[in-house]
């Protein structure tokens, strides 16, 4: 799980473009929207497209995003339980 | 009647300088435009996150907009309604147009596809500064100092601004230009009259 987690703050900076965000930035458990690292609808969409193209998990129901993407933690629960379910 | 409209500072980025006013404050040559434009943001020491997250048409125009009022501008003066944005260009976004179809190939880019209008532009620069006035934005073969001296002497005469941005903001590949003007009805210290003749003597530095 470490790292799962490490490996997405390092996708989540390229995908997103936070040039000034260093991976020890961002906090496992740390709101990735508004009050957090303060991203976007935007940024929202290219994390689903993160998940597609790391890890080819398509997010089925819209509806779940809030829940996924909430914290780095929360995406790497969320892949590892995906990953778990396709072996 | 109309009254003395001012060109009250100008920007212009061009061929990898920076010039504030006619005078040229900062130079890097030999880099790739997106280096480029990285370099003036490390330059205007701004903290401003959202910068890496543009297209470089918007990092190119917002760059040249920071440092048009950089020391230049009092917000104060305004209320956000009574600023405005001009802009023109060549080729719309074309260059952003293109990079979005080829990352069609596989997954489209939702940050990518925001950028897909020119338009955009203005939008970063209103974001930033809570501008609110008349906005537009304009294509043309070339800079067309006639028409964007007309227009804006219209806005800032009947009263629809009392402060404007204008100018050009063109980018393509690896060729670019951008000719930011200030434009309000009070003189400052180095300010010169509105006038098409003006317009293009600046733009032509």
């Amino acid at each position: 799980m470490d790292k799962l987690m490490s490996d997405l703050k390092s996708q989540i900076i390229a995908q997103l473009n936070l040039q000034d965000t260093k991976p020890e930035d961002i906090g496992d458990d740390q709101p990735l929207f508004v009050e957090g690292l303060g991203l976007d609808s935007i940024d929202a969409l290219e994390l689903i497209v993160l998940l597609q193209q790391h890890y080819k998990i398509k997010l089925s129901n819209a509806e779940e995003g809030p829940k996924v993407f909430k914290t780095v933690r929360t995406m790497a629960e969320y892949i590892t339980a995906h990953q778990a379910q396709n072996a | 009647m109309s009254n003395s409209i001012y060109i009250t500072s100008s920007c212009i980025i061009s061929n990898h300088i920076v010039y504030k006013n006619g005078q040229p404050i900062f130079e890097n040559k030999g880099l790739a435009i997106s280096d480029f434009l990285v370099s003036v943001y490390r330059y205007l020491n701004n903290q401003y996150p959202k910068f890496h997250k543009m297209d470089n048409l918007s990092k190119l125009g917002w760059l040249a907009c920071e440092l048009l009022l950089q020391n230049s501008f009092d917000a104060a003066k305004y209320k956000p309604e009574e600023t405005g944005i001009v802009l023109s260009n060549k080729n719309s976004s074309l260059d952003t147009d293109t990079r979005y179809l080829q990352t069609t190939n596989e997954i489209p880019s939702p940050a990518l596809f925001v950028y897909t209008l020119p338009n955009i532009m203005i939008g970063e620069i209103a974001i930033t500064h809570g501008f609110k006035g008349e906005n537009a934005f304009f294509i043309f073969d070339e800079f067309d100092a006639a028409f964007v001296q007309q227009y804006v002497n219209n806005l800032l005469n009947c009263n629809i601004l009392q402060c404007c941005i204008c100018g050009w903001v063109e980018l393509l590949n690896n060729e670019y230009k951008a000719a930011l003007f200030l434009i309000e009805k009070n003189k400052s210290a180095n300010s010169i009259i509105f006038t098409k003749e003006n317009l293009i003597k600046i733009y032509q530095v």
